[in-house]
């Protein structure tokens, strides 16, 4: 009888995939540790004064006039900052869903080439171009026009920080558009829609929570930026991060710190309700893919939309030719040509700190001045960079291989398994995304303080992986619902064993999968600066903490041939990536 | 398939619950050794999952399945020598044509030149031998299909499992390959328990058919039992279609049943011998090929006036399909010769049938 009941429970498991439940155990208490449990921790922290005795008064100091006026400014540049990235990064993730196929795998590459160059080296290039002596006043020196004070204002930050994320924006936009099928937009038109109606009625509300998850991932990661207003910004565009690592790194004002972070986490968090109300948070994924534009609003928004575009290109084709009346199908020309300047703007700024890297003279200035290899042998010879260098590598190595660890057996978990309370896994999980890093790191920092973590690579480690671990997840859940789960019920049945079964059939299939979460998750570390900041001690700093703390001092061109070399490395990256997903298919 | 052949497959009060719905009411069947056994039925009717227990692939709820006189209810798939050709073929896209059939040689760990001798050998059977180093993705969906069907019989599984295998391929395609798998049914001698929802694919294939609806089975027989004496309206509707009037009872003995209905009273044969009481709702059931139409009546049958819908020569049979006076729609087909004239739409005509080639449904069997 038990043997029976024995049976049928391996039957059981083997049938569901290797999907039990238990499955989610590590991930979930590795979470709660040492995300949950050190940011709730936070709030109570907020609570106390530098005595330890209970207060409100880290809360009335946020309201006092200079720190209100900091989070104002905050929500100012973010908001702006959000409006230029989506509208911007939505004409290209258009462009690259309708260009042809290999166009578009060319595109990517260049959305991707940014993507994963570290945040530091992307504001560094756009120090190169806006600075007293860069690319753009040399520019108009030559041309015999006075130079003007590009950097230090709005301007600048904002520009650059756009820069920063309009490549995830084009991404989580262009995963929703690939799966409209294309076909509506022809259905529409024999319908009777013109153009501008196709599009505006059909084809932007059905695309819209790519859209409105793209806003959302952009806004969060704006408020907690430091390094743009710290860099090409003055005083006057200090955000709330700043404040929030000067409280901690010069004042000890770990209350105060505390409670900001409390309050950007409630702006974050009333940002998400509203999003919710208005598109569904689900869609913060953009694996969710094409999804429900909701309500009466949008219908008259986009209806209006539609009979504005109509009309005006009724009126405009008055005065053109016939010829202008093209197929709904190829995609306009002036898309196509805004596109392009949009991929310019991506791309080019980086192109511009490879030359500074090779200058002769001690300063960045455009153009370079002769030719030397001095700064990369300075890099080459110092042993803190090559130290910082090494660290980042292997706690890039350590984070990715943890992230692996704990976020396959979730992610296998997700994909193959229905058990109660299921809906609620993904959202914990991919809590830390929308939490800006910097609250994440004090958060970390004030637990690892007790724990004798900080300066240790585990610490790093451990803190990277937290940040790394929903990408992978992600990125795998999206990998195994690809797969066709037949293919192991036939494996089943022609007579291989679970395991084998497995090895033989399911791993080969999935590993480009694996490996690129692999990469993903180094990335994440090796690029990260926050946990960083707070976590590794003066001594041992990881890469992108040297870069961040040189660039402090000033932008000399050591920091432009550090960057160059990671470029060159994130290229060969992102095209063996490319390559390998190519392959595959 | 006499009697006298072994019990191959044996099902047992097999029942499948998921949550609250019923996949599978509990269900009892026996398939014997060499058989072709279709279950055929609706979407939703419990055929896949009946056929995902035997494969091992669903766990039963309650219930035995019962292989080669082996207890085998919970038995692994790999464990239970059965083939499955899925829907979208299931090939390993990873693997060669070659390695997918070889693939389940390998699981039993059979030699290397053997593995090699019986690809090829099987390869050449469905015709395939030039495309043995190809992908799965280079072939086009007929070829895939036959692949499915190689990797399936090449080891010589002694139940082969088919869910819809043909339901992907367009309709020539189809006809070809369900000589082909008919020929490979031969050839092999294996038992094939087939699901499908195309009832002329089973009517076709099949030694038996399984006619299922909502988990549950209506009937089991060869395809011309089922077909002249379907237990019920719905079997007699999902195989073949049929005309059906309205009717209650007037008057019934053991030998006929007299009928009345808005259009007029006709008779049938009682085959049932069941003694039906006075105004009993009923339903009479007669197949396209049992209709005459005719512009008067037609002595010693039965008849009721209708009107021309429409009049077609299809070709091979010529189609009439007219209303009938309380508005339900009527089929009848002949087949066409050089004196076989179509009516023009609208035109009064009688359909008349015979009392011997009619069914009489009431009670449980109208639903």
């Amino acid at each position: 009888m038990s043997g029976k009941l024995n049976t049928k429970r391996i039957f059981d498991s083997l049938n569901e995939g290797i999907s039990s439940k238990y499955l989610l155990l590590p991930i979930f208490f590795f979470l709660a540790v040492f995300f949950v449990y050190p940011v709730v921790s936070m709030l109570f922290i907020s609570f106390f004064d530098r005595e330890g005795s209970f207060t409100f008064v880290n809360y009335y100091e946020i309201f006092r006039g200079y720190n209100l006026s900091i989070l104002l400014n905050t929500l100012k540049i973010s908001g702006w900052t959000t409006i230029f990235t989506v509208s911007l990064a939505y004409p290209v993730a258009y462009y690259l869903s309708t260009a042809a196929k290999r166009n578009a795998n060319l595109l990517i590459i260049i959305v991707l080439l940014p993507l994963w160059t570290s945040v530091l080296v992307r504001a560094f290039a756009w120090i190169v171009l806006f600075g007293r002596g860069g690319v753009i006043n040399s520019t108009l020196a030559f041309a015999g026009v006075d130079p003007v004070e590009i950097l230090f204002s709005y301007f600048s930050v904002i520009v650059a920080m756009t820069h920063a994320f309009m490549p995830i924006a084009v991404l989580s936009m262009y995963a929703t558009m690939q799966n409209i099928d294309g076909r509506l937009k022809h259905a529409a038109a024999t319908l009777g829609a013109e153009p501008g109606n196709v599009f505006w009625r059909v084809y932007f509300p059905i695309s819209f929570p790519g859209v409105a998850s793209s806003a959302l991932v952009t806004f969060i990661l704006s408020v907690g930026i430091f390094i743009h207003p710290a860099l090409l910004g003055s005083p006057k565009q200090t955000m709330i991060a700043q404040i929030i690592i000067q409280q901690v790194d010069e004042l000890f004002n770990w209350g105060l710190a505390a409670a900001i972070s409390v309050m950007v986490m409630f702006v974050s968090i009333l940002f998400i309700i509203v999003f919710d109300r208005l598109v569904g948070v689900v869609s913060i994924t953009g694996a969710q893919g094409v999804g429900r534009p909701s309500g009466k609003i949008m219908n008259t928004l986009t209806g209006a939309a539609g009979n504005m575009a109509v009309t005006l290109s009724r009126l405009l084709t008055i005065f053109r030719s016939k010829k202008a009346a093209r197929s709904s199908d190829r995609i306009s020309f002036p898309i196509e040509i805004l596109s392009v300047i949009i991929l310019i703007f991506l791309a080019a700024p980086l192109l511009f700190l490879i030359p500074v890297s090779f200058t002769e003279s001690p300063f960045v200035e455009w153009p370079p001045r002769g030719f030397s290899w001095q700064w990369y042998e300075r890099y080459f010879t110092s042993p803190v960079w090559i130290e910082a260098t090494i660290r980042s590598i292997i706690v890039g190595i350590a984070t990715a291989f943890f992230s692996l660890l704990i976020g396959v057996p979730a992610a296998f978990s997700i994909s193959r398994g229905s058990f109660k309370g299921k809906g609620l896994v993904l959202p914990y999980i991919l809590m830390p995304l929308v939490v800006p890093n910097i609250i994440i790191a004090l958060a970390v920092f004030y637990f690892f303080s007790d724990l004798g973590l900080i300066g240790t690579n585990l610490g790093l480690t451990i803190g990277h992986t937290i940040l790394a671990v929903p990408y992978v997840v992600l990125t795998l859940v999206a990998v195994l619902q690809n797969y066709d789960q037949q293919l192991d019920h036939a494996a089943w049945t022609l007579g291989a064993k679970p395991l084998i079964a497995f090895k033989r059939i399911t791993l080969p299939i999935i590993k480009v999968g694996f490996i690129t979460s692999f990469l993903f998750a180094f990335m994440r570390s090796f690029d990260e600066i926050a946990i960083a900041l707070f976590v590794s001690s003066g001594l041992q700093q990881t890469l992108p903490k040297k870069l961040w703390s040189e660039a402090h001092h000033a932008i000399s061109p050591t920091l432009a041939a550090v960057s160059t070399i990671l470029i060159v490395i994130v290229t060969v990256l992102v095209v063996v990536t490319e390559l390998l997903k190519r392959k595959q298919k | 398939m006499g009697s006298e052949n072994k019990v191959k497959l044996s099902v047992n009060g097999l029942a499948k619950q998921y949550g609250a719905v019923q996949a599978l009411a509990p269900t009892s069947m026996d398939v014997s050794e060499g058989e072709f056994l279709t279950l055929l039925g609706p979407s939703g009717s419990g055929k896949t999952t009946l056929l995902m227990m035997v494969a091992g692939l669903t766990v039963p709820t309650s219930g035995e399945i019962w292989i080669d006189g082996k207890l085998s209810t919970f038995l692994p798939p790999y464990q239970r020598d059965i083939g499955v050709v899925f829907q979208n073929y299931a090939l390993f896209p990873h693997l060669s044509v070659f390695e997918n059939i070889a693939f389940p040689l390998r699981m039993r760990g059979m030699k290397a030149d053997d593995i090699r001798t019986k690809v090829s050998d099987i390869l050449s059977v469905v015709d395939l031998a030039q495309m043995a180093d190809r992908l799965p993705k280079e072939l086009s969906g007929g070829q895939q299909q036959r692949v499915a069907l190689a990797r399936c019989a090449v080891y010589g599984p002694s139940i082969i499992l088919m869910d819809e295998p043909l339901g992907a391929l367009d309709k020539k395609l189809r006809d070809t390959m369900q000589s082909e798998i008919r020929r490979l049914h031969k050839a092999l001698g294996s038992t094939i328990l087939y699901v499908t929802h195309d009832q002329g694919e089973a009517m076709s294939m099949s030694d038996r058919i399984c006619v299922m609806r909502n988990g549950a089975i209506q009937q089991i027989g060869s395809p011309s039992d089922l077909y002249h004496n379907p237990i019920n309206k719905f079997v007699g509707d999902f195989l073949g279609g049929a005309t059906f009037i309205n009717c209650t009872v007037e008057k019934c003995d053991t030998n006929t049943i007299y009928l009345k209905s808005e259009m007029g009273s006709f008779k049938a044969q009682n085959q049932k011998k069941l003694i039906l009481p006075h105004d009993e709702p009923a339903v009479c059931m007669i197949r396209p090929q049992a209709i005459k139409i005719s512009s008067s009546k037609i002595k010693e049958m039965n008849s009721l006036p209708a009107k021309i819908n429409e009049s077609i020569l299809t070709g091979t049979m010529t189609e009439h399909h007219t209303i009938l006076g309380d508005g339900s729609k009527s089929s009848a087909v002949e087949i066409t010769t050089q004196d076989i004239q179509t009516f023009e739409n609208n035109k009064k005509v009688f359909v008349n049938w015979s009392e011997k080639n009619c069914v009489i449904f009431s009670g449980d069997e109208l639903k």
